[in-house]
């Protein structure tokens, strides 16, 4: 049924191919790594920045502006030009602080965000690591990165930072529960943790539609959960810049503030790709059931366009969230989960689990 | 809502040491020291005056003598009272307070301390406003300030 | 190292967590320090600094001449820097007795209107960025643009436009004054749903701005929390309707009053307020009689001795100004009760065992302006 054009394993395949004729086997995985990782620091890089665009365009269209318009075409070098002057600015030593602690933390959070990267399946083929509990490790991962929000609020030595980060920790271990109960249910449905597997299992259609009413169930709830997860608004009690000035990196400039700041963009895009992965079909085409014409044509459209478009739907969505809804307070915050979203989510897998065991999803 | 004559009539009669000016905007009651408290007392609580809103205090200095003065409003009449004290005493002006019956007092008053140097007993937490603690009393007429102030 | 920095971070169980919020704040909106005691999240009590922008305008005042201190009232509460002038304006007109002419009083009137409206629009602006809802800020300068547009065009000045003298205006407003106060009457009653729909319906909003800062109506009065905020505790305070002054005996309209007494409920004051405003605006649009712009001043003016005291409705509250004269060109001591200085007070009482959020909510529906406070 997918079809195998644009399939990025033939491309590997070959450079995998190349590479042995040149070198031995070990140096081989060892280039092979090198190559990886200097292709995700640049992709890294440019999404960090292209999100940062794409964040002050939507939210200028929500609020009646412009948005950058003067450095460059569509003011498309403006986050260039802030990176430009980010790496400029002095990196300001607090007095007091924990210096090796306050230097570590944006580190630790940069660091979670790229290695959850390594796991996503960008596209047919087109994946770093395919892990066969891929799911697990992508969460287990990106929950990493609240040690370093935590280590910046303890030893940043501030009152405000130290409120924020306390808050961030209460918000990530709380709303980490949700996110992975909405995952399992879609684990369920597919029977399999390998993030490969999930998307192959959508080949005739996405755990969205397929999954009847407990999936859109489990979609919202990603949806809620994973916004507060990475700590964006309304749940953004972390910076909450009106009550904190800016939560746990109010002591922070420069370049250590731009790490805090591209992870945060980072995270979003992860989490973005993991909704669309589980529940969107991942890179698979758009099909609906027995339109042959329409799903050749969809399978004209490359695996990589699919995913970046459902993943920039779902982190268009968070943007919207942030920029229209006010924030909640930490115990609304907190009451949304323990009371509302985990019973649901419970009783949701619950429900799921007996579907399957009925088999009457599609 | 009392018309002035009967508001001064009521007054009279609660404390006699009252004064009542002629010619003045409003109705004015000139009251001394000692029986500050006990007529604002009597205003808030009497239930035919009922001046339960403070609407502003505060103070001026006329070099012989300083005068505390109070705007009071009774919010169901709608009538209004100006209360006036004089202090003779310019050194160390001494007055009640006025935050027991007026939450909005204690406030009103540590700005008239602030800037007038008037003390006011019973006060809760009677430190200085808006300056710092050295800084002399500035809407004293006999305030002078060379670095500050030019005078014209 | 690392013994020196736990105990500066870690508070004891029965110690207080202090934490200065401000002068420099994104949320105090001005130059206004909160000695804030925290109990986890929770606000055990608070203790307003103030006197950052203390300028010393009554002091300031006793050295200028009555069209001179006009000016200095503008930096008060400059964002009802209208009612500030009109309130001084008053006061010396009832003390020379001095009849204005009708057209002054009406247009007056809608410039106070208009600058209640541009106040409320600003303040919804930023009371939606203290709850952390940041577009609304731009929703509100959309069209708060409009009235500081025609402010503009017949003042010059935008913010500050010291216009109102004793005895009438500055000069006379621009004639297309009315009609572009008709096409913003016209354009923010399309507009005015909007703010709802981004707000008041939400929520998270409703559940962030329902149940707290509770103000009962006796605390409000006895603070004397004044302007809208009082009225959401159901406390008649409107000067518009006790001592009408300009064209507002003239005019129907309704005195808001709120009986919820929470943040909420000053909220709905307030937006219902610029609905009032714009049917007393409509009311006297049309009706603006011809006639001079100023009653007949003298070049100096000089107070007979005396006390003259006026209040009037500014958009945060009851702005009353005292006057002493000893008949000189200059005030003998000047007085400006400033409904800011006691709305602030109360913020203890209404924070106290509210989390630190709700705090930056309440002080948010007090719509505190600093200069005000501090004069």
């Amino acid at each position: 049924m997918s079809s195998n054009l644009y399939d990025f394993s033939t491309l590997t395949g070959s450079i995998h191919a190349a590479l042995s004729g040149m070198m031995s086997s070990g140096w081989v995985v060892f280039t092979e790594l090198v190559l990886i990782g200097l292709l995700f620091l640049l992709f890294y890089a440019l999404l960090g920045l292209f999100l940062v665009y794409l964040e002050r365009k939507v939210c200028a269209i929500i609020q009646n502006r412009v948005g950058p318009n003067r450095v460059g075409k569509w003011g498309l070098l403006q986050t260039i030009a802030d990176l430009i002057k980010l790496l400029l600015k002095e990196l300001i030593p607090i007095r007091k602080a924990d210096p090796i602690l306050f230097n570590l933390a944006p580190f630790i959070v940069i660091l979670a965000s790229f290695m959850a990267m390594a796991a996503l399946p960008f596209a047919k083929g087109l994946q770093a690591v395919d892990f066969n509990i891929g799911v697990f490790y992508v969460m287990a991962v990106s929950s990493l990165g609240v040690v370093g929000i935590l280590l910046a609020g303890w030893s940043s030595n501030s009152k405000y930072s130290l409120i924020g980060a306390i808050r961030s920790g209460a918000q990530i271990v709380s709303y980490e529960l949700s996110v992975g109960l909405s995952i399992l249910a879609i684990v369920v449905f597919s029977g399999t943790m390998q993030l490969s597997g999930i998307v192959e299992s959508q080949a005739d259609g996405w755990w969205l539609f397929k999954g009847h009413i407990p999936a859109l169930i489990a979609f919202v709830i990603f949806l809620i959960a994973s916004t507060a997860e990475i700590n964006r608004g309304p749940f953004d009690l972390a910076e909450a810049e009106s009550e904190l000035t800016a939560g746990f990196h109010t002591e922070y400039s420069g370049i250590k503030f731009a790490f805090f700041f591209l992870a945060e963009y980072i995270n979003m895009f992860i989490v973005a790709a993991i909704g669309a992965t589980v529940f969107l079909g991942g890179w698979m085409p758009f099909h609906i059931g027995n339109w042959e014409g329409f799903n050749h044509i969809m399978n004209y459209i490359p695996s990589i366009v699919w995913f970046f478009l459902k993943t920039f739907f779902i982190v268009y969505l968070i943007m919207w969230f942030k920029w229209t809804f006010p924030r909640l307070r930490i115990d609304q915050l907190l009451t949304l989960e323990w009371k509302y979203l985990l019973p649901i989510s419970l009783v949701n897998i619950v429900f799921i689990a007996f579907i399957v065991l009925m088999g009457w999803h599609f | 809502m009392l018309n002035k004559q009967e508001l001064t009539d009521i007054i009279r009669s609660l404390i006699p040491e009252t004064e009542f000016p002629d010619g003045t905007q409003l109705l004015e009651v000139i009251v001394p020291a000692e029986k500050y408290f006990s007529l604002v007392e009597k205003l808030k609580s009497d239930q035919k005056l009922s001046f339960n809103y403070l609407i502003s205090q505060t103070a001026v200095d006329f070099l012989s003598h300083m005068t505390v003065v109070c705007h009071l409003e009774s919010v169901e009449f709608r009538h209004l009272i100006v209360v006036k004290v004089l202090l003779t005493d310019r050194e160390n002006p001494t007055i009640d307070s006025l935050t027991a019956l007026y939450p909005t007092a204690e406030y009103f008053e540590r700005e008239i301390f602030d800037l007038f140097g008037i003390r006011f007993n019973n006060h809760p937490n009677l430190k200085r406003l808006f300056l710092e603690d050295d800084y002399g009393y500035p809407l004293r007429k006999d305030f002078r300030d060379e670095i500050n102030i030019i005078e014209r | 190292m690392s013994e020196e920095i736990i105990k500066d971070v870690m508070v004891g169980e029965n110690e207080d967590y202090i934490i200065n919020m401000g002068p420099q704040h994104p949320s105090t909106h001005g130059v206004l320090r909160l000695e804030v005691c925290l109990k986890g999240e929770t606000v055990k009590y608070l203790i307003p600094h103030i006197g950052y922008i203390h300028r010393g305008i009554e002091k300031m005042c006793e050295a200028d001449t009555y069209q001179q201190l006009i000016h200095l009232t503008d930096r008060m509460d400059y964002l009802s820097a209208h009612m500030n002038n009109e309130a001084v304006c008053l006061c010396v007109e009832d003390a020379l007795q001095v009849e204005i002419p009708e057209r002054v009083k009406y247009i007056r009137t809608i410039l106070d209107e208009l600058n209640r409206i541009a106040s409320h629009q600003l303040w919804w602006c930023a009371f939606g960025m203290d709850l952390g809802a940041l577009t609304s800020f731009f929703y509100g300068l959309r069209d708060r643009e409009h009235i500081l547009d025609i402010f503009e065009e017949s003042f010059g000045s935008r913010l500050l436009h010291s216009f109102v003298m004793p005895g009438g205006l500055m000069h006379d407003v621009h004639p297309n004054f009315q009609k572009r106060t008709k096409e913003f009457i016209k354009y923010f009653r399309k507009k005015l749903p909007e703010y709802d729909q981004l707000l008041t319906g939400n929520i998270i909003f409703q559940n962030r701005a329902k149940g707290i800062g509770y103000m009962s109506r006796e605390t409000a009065i006895g603070y004397g929390v004044t302007g809208p905020s009082g009225r959401g505790s159901n406390f008649a305070c409107d000067v518009r309707k006790i001592a009408p002054y300009g064209a507002y005996d003239k005019v129907q309209f309704n005195e808001i009053l709120g009986t919820g007494c929470d943040t909420f409920a000053r909220y709905q004051v307030r937006m219902a307020e610029m609905w009032e405003s714009m049917n007393i605006i409509e009311q006297l649009i049309d009706n603006i009689p011809e006639g001079d712009y100023t009653a007949k001043m003298k070049p100096i003016i000089k107070l007979p001795a005396g006390e003259y005291f006026r209040r009037v409705e500014t958009a945060r509250g009851e702005l009353a100004v005292y006057v002493v004269s000893d008949g000189n060109k200059t005030p003998y001591r000047m007085k400006f009760r400033t409904p800011n200085f006691s709305n602030l007070f109360v913020l203890n009482t209404l924070a106290s065992g509210h989390k630190i959020a709700d705090l930056i909510a309440i002080s948010g529906s007090l719509d505190l302006v600093i200069p005000d406070i501090d004069r």
